[in-house]
């Protein structure tokens, strides 16, 4: 145990070392400042909005759920982009510059290797997670005094979510180069993202086959059913009018998935481990 | 019995339909020096990494001081310098044997550290970063590396490839210091001269086989004598050194002067380049 410990910190330091926040916190002020900028303006224009559409919809709570929904995506996306690069060249990537072999031959199993590259990136992701998901929350507030339900349940499940996608992409890392690793994570991304968007569309025309193969896609990938779960929990307390809007748009409503999704998570999340475990063990370094 | 620091019987590795390693039998006794040499491509960095763990040998046994080699208590014992190495540019040389000694579980703390830097000729450059190391420095913090937690089994694969004449020197000093602290050495190198140095008995390799492995001096063969007379520098075949003092006194009862006299054996080298018949990869 304390050999993953001793790893993990060791990764951890190194992504503060190599300045990786550095960009990274660069770059997300820029997309909270444009959040920023954005959520001013839909709230102004939902205050003007609402004078015209009566007591039918809650412009106001239509704008504030679509720029929530719009920043989880988003989260989630920086989320992914910075698991992706803690953990994608962890096995075959590190062999191949000759990082790894000095570590593994210490007595230390491989698979306890791959699990502090986890928790590692896992510590990283949710920090930064978090940080993000203040920010977007005091920016709603500031900007149009409006604040999501279940905020905080939402987030633990990004985090999650974040946690899931650097499992894929650890055990992407055994078998795959750092490039197309990395290309393969960004894809599974894309695809589970694109299927939540089918399914929303699904949703809003009344296709039950669309909806039931993005759900489908959704608990293949499950950061999408996690991210989805989140969303849904933001809203679960609009009705009416105005949750029907929501629901129509891409960052709108989510599917709530029930408890039965974190016991599958726990359950992907074990399998992902074991097969890691059991090809890294067999490759050839 | 003492159980060998290295066993290695029958040893086979094949990748896909190449053979890397076709039934190789290497023994290291514990306090002994083997050189291991071969061209590139004969399997030899194979063999190191199959001790390590870090290759699944496909038939064969392999043992460290009796454990099966790649399980833990095996990994405990050895210690390892990759041929190819590389570690994080951030870090300094004291965070990283720091971290190898929390892996190799040693209590040693900053003295070992101190110690080990100082060995390897780093002495004051415990806060210094690799990426500002050059790669003679960074190959002697690998070796320092693989001294952590004081291994009994130590092998080294190409130690000295990015080392100037007085780095190899180094390390030659630091091997000969091991080997009389009782640590058992595989060292894998294409430098000839170097194992011819140090190491007690060379095993050469060719094409995944042993094809010769001895003490480099049993391993030599006389060529002949070397005469410089009155009649000129010649070379007379078939005799050793024993033939010498009646060669020479056929020579001075046949009119000649002699000036120097020089029984001639066959080099490393030599033995090398018979034993791999010129194959290079």
């Amino acid at each position: 145990m304390t050999a993953i410990w001793v790893l993990a910190l060791w990764a951890v330091r190194e992504s503060f070392r190599r300045r990786v926040f550095l960009v990274v916190g660069l770059l997300t002020a820029g997309f909270i400042a444009l959040f920023a900028l954005g959520c001013s303006v839909a709230f102004a224009h939902a205050r003007v909005g609402q004078r015209s559409l009566g007591d039918v919809v809650d412009a106001h709570e239509f704008a504030g759920s679509t720029l929530n929904g719009l920043a989880m995506f988003a989260i989630l996306f920086l989320g992914c982009v910075l698991a992706t690069f803690l953990t994608l060249s962890a096995v075959r990537g590190d062999a191949e510059a000759g990082l790894l072999q000095p570590l593994v031959v210490r007595p230390v199993g491989r698979p306890q290797v791959l699990l502090a590259r986890w928790l590692a990136a896992v510590v990283v992701c949710a920090a930064y997670v978090a940080i993000v998901d203040v920010a977007v929350l005091i920016t709603l507030q500031v900007t149009g005094n409006w604040a999501p339900e279940h905020a905080l349940t939402a987030a633990l499940l990004l985090m999650l979510a974040v946690a899931v996608l650097a499992a894929l992409c650890l055990l992407g890392s055994v078998v795959l180069s750092s490039i197309a690793n990395g290309i393969a994570a960004f894809m599974l991304l894309g695809a589970g993202m694109f299927a939540g968007l089918l399914g929303q569309v699904g949703h809003s025309i009344g296709d039950a086959s669309l909806e039931h193969t993005a759900h489908m896609v959704s608990w293949g990938l499950p950061f999408e059913a996690l991210y989805q779960d989140g969303l849904a929990r933001t809203t679960a307390g609009q009705g009416g009018a105005t949750r029907f809007l929501v629901t129509l748009g891409p960052f709108g409503g989510g599917n709530a998935a029930g408890a039965g999704l974190l016991v599958y998570v726990a359950g992907y999340l074990a399998c992902v481990a074991v097969v890691a475990a059991v090809v890294a063990g067999r490759r050839d370094l | 019995m003492t159980a060998p620091a290295l066993d290695v019987r029958g040893l086979v590795k094949t990748y896909g339909r190449q053979r890397a390693l076709a039934g190789v039998d290497v023994t290291v006794a514990p306090g002994e020096l083997v050189g291991l040499l071969g061209p590139n491509g004969a399997g030899k960095s194979t063999l190191v990494k199959s001790v390590c763990g870090l290759v699944r040998p496909s038939a064969g046994e392999l043992s460290v001081f009796g454990e099966r080699a790649g399980g833990r208590n095996a990994r405990k014992a050895i210690g390892y310098l990759a041929e190819l190495f590389r570690y994080p540019a951030w870090c300094t040389a004291e965070e990283l044997l720091r971290l190898h000694q929390r892996l190799a579980g040693s209590d040693s703390g900053a003295g070992e550290r101190a110690r080990l830097l100082d060995l390897v000729g780093l002495p004051g450059e415990a806060n210094r970063k690799v990426g500002t190391m050059s790669k003679g420095m960074q190959q002697r913090l690998v070796l320092a590396q693989a001294l952590v937690g004081g291994p009994r089994l130590l092998l080294l694969d190409e130690p000295t490839s990015a080392l100037d004449p007085v780095g190899r020197r180094l390390v030659r000093d630091v091997l000969a210091h091991l080997r009389d602290s009782g640590v058992a050495v595989l060292l894998n190198s294409h430098l000839l001269s170097e194992v011819e140095l140090v190491c007690d008995r060379v095993v050469i390799v060719r094409a995944g086989s042993v094809v010769a492995e001895g003490a480099p001096s049993d391993l030599s063969r006389p060529r002949g004598v070397e005469v410089d007379t009155s009649a000129g520098r010649r070379v007379i075949d078939g005799l050793v050194r024993d033939d010498v003092p009646a060669l020479v006194a056929r020579l001075v009862a046949g009119g000649e002067q002699v000036y120097a006299v020089r029984p001639l054996s066959s080099t490393l080298e030599d033995v090398y380049l018979e034993a791999v018949e010129g194959q290079t990869a």
